[in-house]
């Protein structure tokens, strides 16, 4: 019973992720820039992860395995905002698709020149 | 001293736990393995409170708690406006002053932002972050300034 319980509970958390993550695809090709399309990934790696992660852990009972899994869900939580900001950080140095409506450029004309 | 010895501490149940052999010739290799990593550790003298942030261990779960529920709320409302299309959403770049005093606050709180969907930061110089947001609302709600007092609160 509970098995069986567990097993649906996976099956469910996996679909969610997986519609995530096509969600993210799909946010990729139709936003219009690449600052945007920044947060379209951002869904990918931070909930669509998670829900595939808990599926998994969900669909595995031995306790070794799911210390893994979490460990690695831990890892992507830490690894993907520092490599999201890099990839910023990088786009605004490489004068990528310059913002027009930004409010104080001080610190954007400075890194510029 | 304390920082050496959570560090040996931590190693040892990250060890164990990815392990899960409980012989004796494996545990002492692991037992050597976490000492020799916690002598280069000391050689590169990176062993301080900021690689073993010990004074945030009580603060942080709660803040984890509010962070969690902020990431769904905000993935929910990108993946909405996905599906709604690019003439929904309105990126624009701001710029947020910080009150967190300490570097390791700073970087909690600019990893918070890019961690939750539909902001990013850019750039941080000084008490300056300088951020993207795909949503006006979402550079409203930084703006305003929750995130950056529930941060400041874990400091002190």
């Amino acid at each position: 019973m509970i098995d069986s319980l567990m097993q649906v509970g996976s099956s469910l958390f996996l679909l969610i992720g997986s519609f995530l993550l096509l969600s993210g695809g799909v946010g990729i090709l139709r936003f219009p820039d690449f600052y945007s399309r920044m947060h379209a990934v951002g869904v990918t790696e931070t909930f669509a992860t998670s829900m595939i992660i808990i599926g998994l852990i969900m669909h595995n009972p031995d306790l070794l395995v799911d210390v893994k899994l979490l460990l690695i869900l831990l890892m992507t939580l830490f690894i993907s905002p520092t490599a999201g900001h890099a990839l910023a950080n990088a786009a605004m140095h490489a004068d990528m698709a310059r913002p027009k409506n930004i409010k104080s450029d001080d610190e954007v004309t400075s890194s510029n020149s | 001293m304390l920082h050496t010895l959570l560090l040996s501490l931590s190693l040892a149940v990250f060890w164990l736990l990815n392990s899960g052999h409980n012989t004796g010739l494996i545990l002492s290799l692991g037992a050597a393995s976490i000492a020799f990593v916690v002598y280069v550790a000391h050689r590169m003298d990176v062993v301080d409170h900021e690689s073993q942030p010990v004074h945030l261990t009580l603060k942080l779960p709660g803040y984890y708690v509010w962070l969690i529920k902020e990431i769904i709320l905000a993935n929910l409302q990108v993946v909405k406006h996905i599906w709604l299309g690019s003439k929904s959403i309105s990126p624009s770049f701001v710029t947020i002053t910080t009150s967190q005093k300490t570097e390791i606050g700073k970087i909690i709180y600019a990893n918070s932002i890019t961690l939750t969907p539909g902001t990013v930061s850019v750039d941080l110089d000084g008490d300056k972050i300088l951020v993207h947001a795909l949503l006006r609302e979402s550079a409203e709600d930084l703006e305003a300034g929750e995130m950056d007092r529930r941060v400041t609160e874990l400091e002190d």
